[in-house]
């Protein structure tokens, strides 16, 4: 563990080093550029760099910006400069050779190759083995899909963008008149004295000129929770494509995925591009497909992300078919905790497009007093559909 | 001056830095970086930022963040009732045009807010900018170019050049994402809730008197009740106002009376919820397992 990595010996020195490491984390996710190799160069002049530790530290803080990548550095920097990259690179979730296209690493002379995916040292890397169990499930499974699925099978570009207009619409739907302080508008209900008496100045203080003001319209916060479990894989091209164009058109949306698991996928789908967007999110989904457990992934969202994101002027979108493997109960704390904060629930479940359906499962009905809306949506124009009934929201 | 010495400087004013964050901030003095510290409520976030001023022995300005905060609150604004009183009086006395004009507009009738503040004292202050999160995200792009260039233009003043950077210390709860550009312009350090040395040295710190068997049950217990499900963790602050009552109540033993353990739960839980949770046979049970 801490044994330091070996350089070869026709490493140019130092400033190479550090190069080599801002390129290693820019494949792995965090966005750095060349102002940032050059801070953490000067920033480690200022302490002793032949200690790991201080090292550590000083890298940490100068190469990361929120605490999902605080958490993350240590196994970054554990595999680059100390010479666990063999047995840590497996367990980094890694870009794929075709998403680094517009990377350049320079990272040649460290010996190392992060493209590869699976090493001679790494056999049970492949691919294939875990791929049989738990594929196109229509029932809730108590498996875990441990298998990696990309996700840009399953999407197309053309129909981001189409979500894209559909989210815009939806956002525009929510926007919300509630706004408590005024502000300076051309056509406002109420005199704005400040401006007015500023203004008067350039008429000697008389105010000739009077100006307005009035209550802005404050944007709700669209938080979506997408089930990405087995018995949804049909409906995930639908869902996931809106995500997607949600996150774009809306730059306070926040998106998850749950299965078994809760995965907070707002950071990846921010990427410029849609594709690579979706590949970096497939990349954290890994379980896609799997067993569902509704009542914990949406527990554990109202323990943690809500507590941050979540308040009365967010609206919390979820978009699942409602099979749960676990006891309805957990659903139904889940969603009473959440709704606790003062936001509203809109739950979107495709079952309920289906001739003869009726909220029976023990999850839904556990789920229902909670719900501002309970609405069907198997497809896009679905989706779209409900901008009137999200205006009388 | 090595960041250990800071972090000597740090808990010589009762402020126990880690490791982490005494790098942070020892980064931030030599590279002149804003630094941006995250984290839960209660983990002493605000409080480095005094403690960097005392041991910096400089001035704090404190700006704190609120939804609605506009540069006139944070920058500067002009003083208006005095400049209409002064045009009104100019008026009488005869007094006309440029003359005037040039009076009202200058440096005495501006009303300097935190951030102006910050960059013109002769020696560099600690600049707080607390809870940036709750502020809106177009002052957040205000902020960002006064943190890049430390200067501030008033139109009818001109440029206003620091002469001074200030030790920019931002901090942020989390309650919504900021901007990659600040996150990027800033050292990043998340402040955790401390280990149960870390934490045993604050207490020994702010609270001297707090016997070590005494010290060692309180800090105990509040690890553990940390790992409870609670809606609102108990921080820093709440241990050592619960701290305070026990030695206030002059209990020796936390497992003495579970009656007045309970009574003093007031300091550390916040919410109903978290009082009907923490019964006081809980309570005892978890006072017991930290004794």
């Amino acid at each position: 563990m801490s044994r330091v990595t070996r350089f070869a010996a026709r490493d140019p020195g130092p400033a190479a080093r550090v190069a080599g490491f801002i390129a290693h984390l820019r494949e792995n996710g965090l966005r750095l550029g060349v102002a940032e190799a050059d801070l953490s160069l000067t920033a480690l002049a200022h302490v002793n760099a032949a200690q790991p530790e201080e090292c550590r530290q000083v890298l940490r803080a100068v190469c990361t910006g929120c605490k999902d990548e605080a958490e993350r550095f240590d196994a970054l920097f554990d595999s680059f400069w100390m010479d666990a990259g063999r047995v840590k690179q497996r367990i980094i979730p890694k870009t794929q050779a075709t998403l680094t296209d517009d990377v350049h690493s320079s990272r040649d002379g460290t010996g190392q190759d992060a493209n590869a995916s699976g090493t001679s040292t790494t056999p049970d890397a492949g691919e294939g083995d875990a791929d049989s169990d738990g594929t196109g499930k229509l029932i809730a499974t108590e498996q875990r899909n441990l298998s990696r699925r990309d996700l840009r099978d399953l999407v197309r570009a053309e129909e981001i963008a189409e979500a894209e207009t559909v989210a815009h619409r939806i956002g525009a739907a929510l926007r919300d008149k509630r706004a408590r302080r005024r502000i300076a508008a051309r056509k406002g209900d109420r005199l704005h004295f400040r401006k007015t008496i500023r203004r008067s100045l350039s008429t000697g203080g008389e105010p000739l000129r009077l100006l307005r003001k009035r209550r802005p319209d404050r944007t709700r916060k669209i938080v979506a929770l997408c089930d990405v479990s087995g018995s949804m894989s049909v409906y995930a091209q639908v869902f996931l494509a809106f995500l997607a164009g949600l996150m774009r058109a809306d730059k306070d949306a926040d998106a998850y995925l749950f299965h078994t698991r809760l995965v907070r996928i707002t950071e990846a789908l921010r990427d410029k591009d849609a594709m690579r967007a979706i590949g970096r999110m497939s990349l954290m989904a890994d379980g896609f497909g799997g067993g569902s457990k509704i009542g914990p992934s949406l527990q554990r969202f109202a323990d943690t992300y809500a507590k941050r994101f979540v308040d009365g002027r967010s609206v919390v979108l979820i978009l699942s078919d409602g099979c749960d493997t676990e006891p309805p109960q957990h659903l139904g704390a889940a969603l009473a905790k959440l709704k606790k904060r003062g936001c509203k629930i809109i739950w979107l479940n495709p079952l309920k497009g289906w001739r003869g359906y009726a909220p029976v499962v023990g999850g839904m009905v556990s789920a229902l007093p909670h719900l501002d809306l309970f609405k069907a949506a198997n497809t896009l124009d679905d989706l779209a559909a409900l901008e009137t009934e999200l205006v009388s929201l | 001056m090595t960041w250990t010495n800071l972090q000597t400087a740090l808990a010589a004013h009762d402020y126990v830095a880690s490791n982490d964050l005494a790098v942070a901030l020892h980064l931030a003095l030599t590279l002149e970086r804003p630094v941006l510290l995250e984290g839960a409520a209660g983990v002493g976030k605000t409080d480095v930022a005094r403690t960097l001023s005392l041991a910096q022995d400089t001035q704090l300005i404190r700006l704190q963040c609120y939804e609605g905060l506009d540069a006139s609150q944070a920058i500067y604004e002009w003083n208006y009732q005095r400049q209409l009183l002064t045009i009104r009086s100019a008026a009488e006395d005869g007094e006309t045009g440029q003359s005037v004009e040039d009076r009202i507009f200058s440096r005495d009738f501006l009303l300097e807010r935190p951030l102006l503040a910050a960059i013109t004292q002769d020696k560099p202050p600690v600049l707080l900018i607390d809870e940036i999160d709750r502020a809106d995200e177009e002052f957040e792009a205000y902020l960002l170019e006064v943190l890049s260039d430390y200067q501030v233009s008033v139109p009818e003043l001109g440029t206003i050049t620091a002469t001074s950077k200030p030790i920019v210390v931002l901090t942020s709860n989390g309650t919504r994402d900021l901007s990659d550009a600040l996150r990027r312009r800033c050292l990043y350090t998340y402040v955790d809730y401390p280990d149960r040395g870390t934490e045993l040295a604050i207490l020994k710190a702010r609270c001297p008197d707090v016997e070590a068997r005494l010290a060692e049950q309180i800090i105990g217990f509040v690890q553990k009740l940390r790992e409870e499900e609670l809606e609102k963790t108990p921080g820093i602050a709440e241990m050592l106002d619960f701290a305070g009552a026990l030695m206030g109540l002059g209990i020796a033993d936390l497992t003495d009376s579970p009656a007045v353990l309970h009574s003093t739960l007031t300091t550390l839980l916040k919410t109903q919820s978290d009082q009907a949770q923490v019964t006081p046979e809980v309570a005892a049970r978890i006072a017991g397992k930290a004794a």
